[in-house]
């Protein structure tokens, strides 16, 4: 009994913090009050699916932007999805970055949004192994009967 | 013309006698010269003369004769022939002259003298009229004195200034020594001495009012003269060397208020007078005269009007002076009274709220305790407390009703409702508690009682249940039938209600509500007290330790405030009692039918989400977004199809989709799928809402929305709540543009 208290109460500090430095804003919060029992799974599911969303879009920024003529309508497209993607499921930090390279995109910013670029790239693995963490740790409460 | 005095030597001795007429006939010869001249000098003199050529003719004769004595002077010698006949010619033009003035004379003399008498009777009108204008003057300077008079007496309302003035007015005016008013004592016996114009504070004297001198001045309204010695008249000590003045004295009315009967002007006999002394000056040799008489004869009238004037202002003032008091302790009182309530009704609020949290914690407590495992004997004891607690919880209801009843601030409501489904319930409720007693229960519902009725539906419950109920408690054994039909007209006119009068019109009826039991009956004699309330039927069998005595009034104050009458009929103990009551309710018209409570209710905000199988359709080209919308319609118990690009959704959507709900981030691509949505569907009426869900928060976005025909427009980020909301307020308007 006593290890599922001390795991749960590390659960909530850690996902305090997460709160805390800016990882994640009130729509993750949404997202868990949608799951439900006919919905157990429901923030893994967005979670992994933006994961996935993620990675296909990091690399088609990165390869638009390795390209000698940049199509910046193009990246500003790609951008804008992840930016979509990183606020629906309350990646906050992202999706500032996102802002940002937007803004660099307009402006056709070379430099600037190769920096947003490496940014955004930062960021993401930041927050994935962060949410990563938190479902180990969820997992760790279920399994243990919690 | 010379006149010699040369004396002729010749002639000694009648020379003395020719002497003397020698000078005779020249001074008769002077002065018969001189007198025309005098004459011609005198009447140029005098502007008047009308017979200037008489004097012409007289003067000529004079002359004449003058002459002719002169020229006789020369005839006393030896003349010659033309002085002869010089001396003839004068004779004969003197004769000539003397008889036509003589001749004149006749005619004129007369004609003179009468110009004398006429003078004299001139002189005689003139010192008439000279009299008259000296009355007329003296009368008009009475008009004056006594206008004067009036002015300054009608000049003040005080009483004492009025009587001042007067004496002060009047004895300049006519120049008396003294004048006093005595005025009647309290007792109306005497007259005592009140004001005098030269002494500054008369001393009390008092003379009795009977005198015969007094009665004689105060039964004519004149000016009377009377003796300087009555007491009336002796003021002060007598101090002339001679004769006192001669007295007079006039009576003045003193009117009173109560002597002004509207329309009616004050009897004689119930005036008082006072009595004005009027002295002249004494050793004047002063007589009063009539216009000096007349003057204080209207002076006292003045007074008089002047007193009565200011008595009615005194009284008025007074009057006005009562009234603004009364209006003071009035207010004051009302004021009193405003505090009483508003602190009653204060009190009352306070206890309401006070009184009714304790009991409603007890009554759900005992409800609820009774529903635990118990002992018989802890049931029964929770049973009395919740009895109890219901009865209290009754009494409070009762009296709080009541008193809002008398306070005039309950007002009934007026909705419609269904009248056979409330005969219903009231059976429905009273049965439990009759078969208890062993009482059985009928109803006789008429069967044109209309099915819907417009009136206080809950008060006309507590209406009916109060007096079932106390059918009920009083009958320990029989039967209670309860009816009810539709008044007709000719029952109104019923002996019982004498003060009923019933309106007909078309859209009220009269319910009547008759309830009849076989119980202890009440005393003919208690009947009025019963719906007093708190006044408990003190009969020994019938004494019941449940009812409060509130019932049947709060019934009456209902029944009349719903315009009808209660009234109750027994024989008397043991012959039970009928209770019958008329209500008036309204009629609803065939419209109101409609809008009957059969309407669904709209679920709250909070409720459980009635969108349970809402098909809704998502279009979102982002994946992530698109799963967690899917995610919060889902929880929301909406049936979810997804589509991830606009040609999907095209294909997709059907008329089973109540909401469709877009992503327009995406450029143009959101709002012509919208425009071939509408395309899709525009023969069909219910087509899908389509809605906008959107991060954007430019008032563009707002109006490309609408332009393009969407109903809604949601900025995201979406609650869960906020979708709750969203969809509700989108399924009952139709349309839902969230500010931007």
């Amino acid at each position: 009994m006593d290890g599922i208290v001390q795991l749960q109460r590390q659960l909530v500090d850690y996902t305090a913090s997460l709160f805390h430095e800016g990882f994640l804003d009130d729509q993750f919060n949404q997202l868990q009050q949608l799951q439900d029992e006919s919905n157990p799974d429901f923030v893994v599911e967005v979670v992994t699916l933006f994961f996935e969303d993620a990675e296909r879009l990091l690399n088609e920024l990165t390869k638009t932007l390795g390209q000698p003529s940049i199509d910046f309508k193009r990246l500003d497209a790609h951008v804008h999805q992840l930016k979509g993607s990183s606020s629906s499921i309350g990646a906050q930090r992202i999706h500032r970055v996102c802002i940002s390279f937007r803004n660099s995109c307009e402006e056709q910013n070379v430099e600037g949004c190769l920096k947003n670029l490496q940014q955004v790239k930062q960021e993401y693995s930041l927050v994935k192994s962060k949410l990563e963490t938190l479902f180990r740790m969820e997992q760790q409460i279920l399994a243990a009967g919690g | 013309m010379e006149s010699c005095n040369c004396i002729d030597p010749q002639v000694p001795a009648d020379d003395l006698l020719m002497k003397y007429q020698y000078i005779s006939d020249f001074f008769i010869a002077l002065a018969y010269f001189s007198i025309p001249l005098e004459l011609i000098y005198f009447v140029k003199k005098s502007a008047v003369f009308p017979y200037r050529w008489v004097l012409v003719q007289f003067g000529a004769f004079i002359v004449l004769c003058g002459a002719t004595h002169l020229i006789n002077l020369w005839t006393f010698r030896i003349h010659s022939r033309t002085v002869a006949v010089v001396m003839t010619t004068a004779k004969v033009l003197t004769a000539v002259v003397s008889c036509a003035t003589a001749l004149m004379l006749v005619h004129i003399i007369p004609d003179l003298l009468s110009v004398k008498t006429r003078e004299l009777f001139l002189k005689n009108k003139a010192a008439e009229l000279d009299r008259e204008m000296g009355l007329i003057r003296t009368q008009e300077e009475t008009g004056r004195h006594v206008r004067m008079l009036t002015h300054e007496i009608r000049s003040t309302l005080d009483r004492h200034t009025i009587l001042k003035t007067t004496l002060v007015e009047l004895g300049r005016t006519l120049a008396l020594e003294e004048c006093a008013l005595w005025m009647p004592t309290r007792t109306g016996l005497e007259l005592q001495l009140s004001y005098t114009l030269r002494q500054q504070n008369p001393v009390g004297y008092t003379v009795p009012i009977h005198l015969p001198v007094i009665n004689q001045v105060f039964s004519s309204n004149r000016a009377v003269k009377i003796s300087p010695n009555c007491p009336v008249a002796r003021l002060r000590p007598y101090a002339g060397k001679y004769m006192p003045g001669a007295v007079v004295a006039v009576r003045v009315p003193l009117l009173h208020l109560s002597n002004f009967q509207i329309y009616d002007w004050p009897e004689v006999s119930t005036r008082s007078y006072a009595l004005m002394v009027l002295m002249l000056p004494s050793d004047s040799a002063r007589q009063w005269h009539v216009h000096e008489l007349e003057l204080v004869e209207v002076v006292a009238d003045q007074v008089a009007v002047a007193l009565s004037h200011a008595a009615i202002l005194e009284e008025s003032m007074r009057a006005r002076d009562q009234l603004m008091e009364q209006n003071v302790a009035l207010d004051l009182a009302r004021r009193e009274a405003e505090t009483a309530i508003r602190a009653r009704n204060d009190f009352l609020a306070v206890m309401n709220h006070e009184m009714r949290t304790p009991m409603h914690a007890v009554i759900a407590l005992s409800s609820l305790l009774q529903e635990t495992d118990l002992t018989a004997e802890q049931r029964l004891m929770v049973e009395t407390i919740l009895k109890s607690s219901n009865l209290l919880a009754t009494l409070i209801n009762d009296v709080l009703d009541l008193s809002r009843l008398e306070d005039g601030s309950l007002q009934l409501e007026a909705t419609t409702f269904n009248l056979h489904s409330l005969f219903r319930e009231v059976l429905n409720l009273i049965k439990p508690v009759a078969s208890v007693k062993k009482l059985s229960l009928t109803s006789h519902i008429a069967s044109d009682l209309p099915m819907y009725a417009i009136g206080d539906e809950k008060r006309l419950m507590q209406t009916i249940l109060n007096v079932v109920g106390n059918a009920v408690k009083f009958s320990k054994e029989g039967c209670i039938s309860i009816s009810a039909f539709v008044a007709k007209p000719e029952s109104f006119r019923d002996a019982r209600i004498p003060d009923f009068l019933p309106v007909l019109s078309d859209n009220h009826f009269y319910l009547r509500v008759q309830v009849k039991d076989s119980g202890s009956g009440i005393n003919p004699q208690d009947i009025p007290k019963i719906f007093t309330k708190f006044a408990q039927n003190q009969s020994l069998t019938t004494r019941n330790p449940a009812g409060s005595g509130l019932g049947l009034a709060i019934c009456r104050r209902f029944v009349n405030l719903m315009e009808g009458h209660i009234w109750v009929e027994s024989e008397g103990i043991g012959k039970g009692c009928t209770v019958t009551f008329i209500v008036k309710l309204g009629i609803p018209d065939r419209s109101n039918e409609f809008k009957l409570p059969f309407v669904p209710k709209v679920p709250g905000n909070h409720g459980s989400t009635n969108f349970a199988g809402l098909k809704v359709l998502v279009t979102d080209d982002n994946g992530v977004s698109r799963t967690v919308t899917k995610g919060l319609l889902m929880h929301l118990g909406c049936d979810v199809t997804t589509a991830s690009s606009s040609e999907e959704c095209l294909r997709v959507v059907s008329l089973e989709h109540e909401v469709v709900f877009m992503d327009v981030c995406a450029g143009l691509d959101g709002y012509e799928l919208a425009i071939r949505i509408h395309e899709k569907f525009t023969k069909h009426q219910d087509r899908p809402l389509i809605v906008a869900l959107t991060g954007n928060t430019k008032k563009v976005t707002k109006e490309n929305c609408m332009r393009v025909g969407m109903d809604g427009l949601i900025l995201k980020p979406v609650s869960v709540d906020k979708m709750r909301g969203v969809l509700s307020e989108l399924l009952e308007r139709r349309v839902l543009f969230e500010t931007v």
